[in-house]
């Protein structure tokens, strides 16, 4: 970046147009960016969903090749956890860690912006392999060799495209731990900070640590398939059963990683329209950092069928279910929260109710798969399916809804559509449950995940739960119009916005100023929980 | 400020670079904990002297069960010449299995051994395979090719049958490093 752009940007003018998306430093801008680019991933993701519940609609193959409908289950995976839900909560983090612990921007700007730019590429070289002749991946997002290294021209496309998001989250992790851990500004003791920046700085040591491994997975694959290494390879004195242990050694980090930062939303909003501070606040971060560390010990519950032996199936059953002791204690302590609160219940707290209910659902059937006997039958399953759309879908998703109807006052300055949010949220939550729910049934009656057509007596739940996917497809349009409306006008928002709502970001105009403190605020008599 | 900040993320940068080396520390980690405890059917192998000086035991008889698989782009025909031998515990025995190579040009194989049930490779050992080196076949060629294992009198007594299992693998280069779990280290 020139002198010139440098010296602009301290006197809070900025380029205007396309070069402000650019070259922007700003906190703000970068997470409208991530933002909005999880938006519109949401939306193209959402798309290959569509095509995946419209073959699934009626057994037989009606409008897809089984190849393409491979490669849609597996698009759609990557996309929504690389593409929306990972993006979002950067953005996120982005836009409200520097306002929340009064600091003026992230601690490293540029590198910011480059781990924004460097998705749009990512994603486009992901994309790209959907026109290729021999069309997109189709070996699932998990990348199993031998099934992954079949893949043909597009393989080295989806390695690539996998190594720079993981680039991109590394960055963003170091970007976030240096703000939470150097900027905070004077008072704001890591004991006083807002839950959110708890669960991002937590959720950001998790990606330092767990990301890297990835990369280290998909590089053995593309070693494997072009310069003749054998790490999974049996001819080779390689094993296929060890990518499933360096991909899940990663891979479940990664699913707290997309649910710790959806945790810290919560626990913002649920005080507020509880009217209450948050329960227990040292038990949720307590808990936040237990759940972390586990993380790491209880990655062969994936494989649990893979044939390890005894005691690693016991080890790998209980340090599972141990992750349900903190788990239960966030859910109590936002359920204490509300016990008695003056609750009101606008749409971020709508949203945020049905979290608690649903990703407790989503939880539970996460127990009942961790205990190993009974997984033997539920393994790859819709069973599956269904749990972690529970835990994704009603969980993250909502959980990042609820924080975009909570913010958008403050990011735009004006207030939404408080009848269309509600409209929006009313048909979501009816129709996930009539999408996901039957999935249940039909996992347990024992159709398998990621295949294009069943056998006849899966033909009805399939139906109810295609029809709950387009009802709920169709509501996301909703969202984007009143984030659409928002944006270009509508009532002004007061500077706390919600009557209930605490802590800096609130002591801020709506919209706030393009530099959130440039002298660092007074901590006592703002913070939330004392 | 910068500096706080420098050293943070140049830290940051060392702990994930050191996360991608570890990705790749777990492929020897998995090798040597799979011998240690036998996962995956990685049967041992046992030097001839050390065979000759275990105890047979003849009051007991185990089944050993033989089988064989090829690779799904592996052209040879591959099969055993007794499906099953009652061995007793201790004793060296020998099975023999026959490749013949059904294309009309020279080829390199690789077998992989596997031992079920998992519990069992831990006592199952080969003095001599053909899987610990590639198989290289001219066009049509046959190939009779022994095996002599032992299995170990410490076996536990609940474990009266088990099976070998051989799949051939095509070996895409000669130039490819050998395996280092099948080579005898010595």
């Amino acid at each position: 970046m020139s002198e010139a752009v440098m010296h602009d940007i301290h006197h809070d003018h900025h380029p205007e147009g396309l070069r402000r998306w650019l070259f922007t430093t700003n906190h703000k801008d970068i997470g409208t960016l991530y933002l909005c680019f999880s938006l519109f991933m949401f939306f193209v993701g959402g798309a290959m969903a569509m095509v995946i519940r419209a073959e699934l609609m009626a057994p037989g193959l009606q409008y897809v090749e089984p190849q393409f409908f491979n490669s849609m289950t597996t698009m759609h995976a990557l996309i929504m956890v690389f593409g929306v839900v990972m993006p979002g909560t950067v953005g996120f983090a982005n836009w409200l860690l520097p306002m929340m612990i009064g600091a003026p921007d992230m601690a490293l700007p540029r590198m910011n912006n480059w781990s924004f730019w460097i998705l749009p590429f990512a994603f486009t070289l992901l994309l790209l392999t959907l026109f290729l002749p021999s069309g997109g991946p189709a070996g699932g997002w998990t990348m199993y060799p031998p099934l992954m290294l079949q893949t043909e021209t597009a393989f080295p496309f989806v390695i690539f495209a996998v190594h720079f998001m993981g680039v991109s989250s590394i960055m963003g992790a170091i970007n976030i731990i240096a703000t939470i851990l150097n900027m905070r500004a004077p008072g704001m003791k890591l004991m006083k900070m807002p839950l959110f920046v708890w669960t991002w700085l937590i959720t950001a040591f998790l990606l330092v640590a767990s990301i890297p491994v990835l990369a280290g997975a998909v590089t053995m694959l593309l070693t494997d398939k072009f310069f003749g290494t054998s790490f999974f390879d049996a001819a080779g004195g390689g094993d296929p059963v060890l990518f499933q242990h360096v991909f899940w050694f990663f891979g479940h980090p990664e699913v707290y990683i997309l649910i710790l930062p959806a945790f810290g939303i919560i626990s913002q909003v649920i005080p507020t329209f509880a009217r209450k501070p948050l329960f227990g606040y040292a038990s949720m971060v307590y808990a936040t950092c237990s759940i972390a560390f586990l993380s790491f010990l209880v990655w062969a519950h994936h494989m649990f069928t893979v044939g390890m032996p005894l005691a690693a199936e016991l080890f790998f059953m209980y340090a599972t279910m141990s992750i349900a002791v903190p788990t239960g204690v966030k859910i109590f302590n936002w359920l204490a929260t509300m016990w008695r609160g003056e609750m009101t219940f606008e749409t971020p707290m709508l949203f945020a109710v049905a979290f608690v209910m649903l990703f407790t659902v989503g939880g539970f059937s996460g127990l009942m798969l961790g205990i190993a006997p009974v997984d033997f039958q539920y393994h790859d399953t819709y069973f599956v399916v269904a749990h972690f759309h529970y835990v994704l879908v009603t969980g993250a998703v909502f959980a990042m809804m609820s924080g975009v109807y909570y913010w958008l006052p403050k990011w735009t300055g004006h207030m939404y559509d408080e009848t269309l949010g509600k409209l929006h949220f009313w048909l979501s939550v009816v129709s996930v449950n009539v999408l996901f729910f039957p999935q249940h049934f039909l996992g347990l009656a024992g159709m398998p995940r990621r295949i294009p057509d069943y056998s006849t007596q899966f033909a009805e739940w399939n139906a109810i739960s295609s029809m709950g996917g387009f009802v709920f497809g169709a509501s996301q349009l909703i969202l984007l119009w009143v984030i659409i409306k928002c944006v270009r006008g509508g009532e002004k928002a007061t500077n706390q916005v919600w009557e209930g709502a605490s802590g800096l970001e609130w002591t801020l105009s709506s919209p706030p100023p393009y530099h959130s403190f440039v002298t660092p605020p007074t901590i006592e008599d703002v913070t939330s929980h004392s | 400020m910068l500096d706080k900040n420098t050293v943070i993320a140049t830290r940051l940068f060392v702990v994930s670079i050191a996360m991608f080396g570890f990705g790749y520390a777990l492929v020897p980690l998995y090798d040597v904990l799979c011998d240690v405890t036998g996962i995956n059917g990685k049967s041992g192998d046992i030097s001839l002297a050390e065979a000759v000086k275990l105890d047979v035991n003849n009051n007991r008889t185990v089944t050993v069960e033989f089988d064989t698989n090829v690779n799904n782009n592996m052209p040879w025909s591959f099969r055993v010449e007794n499906s099953k031998l009652q061995v007793h515990p201790g004793e060296i025995n020998e099975a023999v299995f026959i490749a013949s190579n059904q294309t009309n040009q020279t080829m390199t194989g690789q077998a992989i051994p596997s031992v079920a049930p998992g519990v069992a490779s831990l006592y199952f050992k080969k003095i001599e395979c053909f899987c610990f080196t590639q198989q290289t076949l001219g066009p049509g060629e046959s190939k009779r090719m022994p095996v002599k294992f032992v299995v170990k009198p410490e076996m536990p007594e609940n474990i009266r049958m088990l099976t070998l299992s051989y799949t051939f693998f095509p070996v895409s280069s000669p130039a490819k490093p050998e395996p280092s779990h099948i080579v005898p280290s010595s």
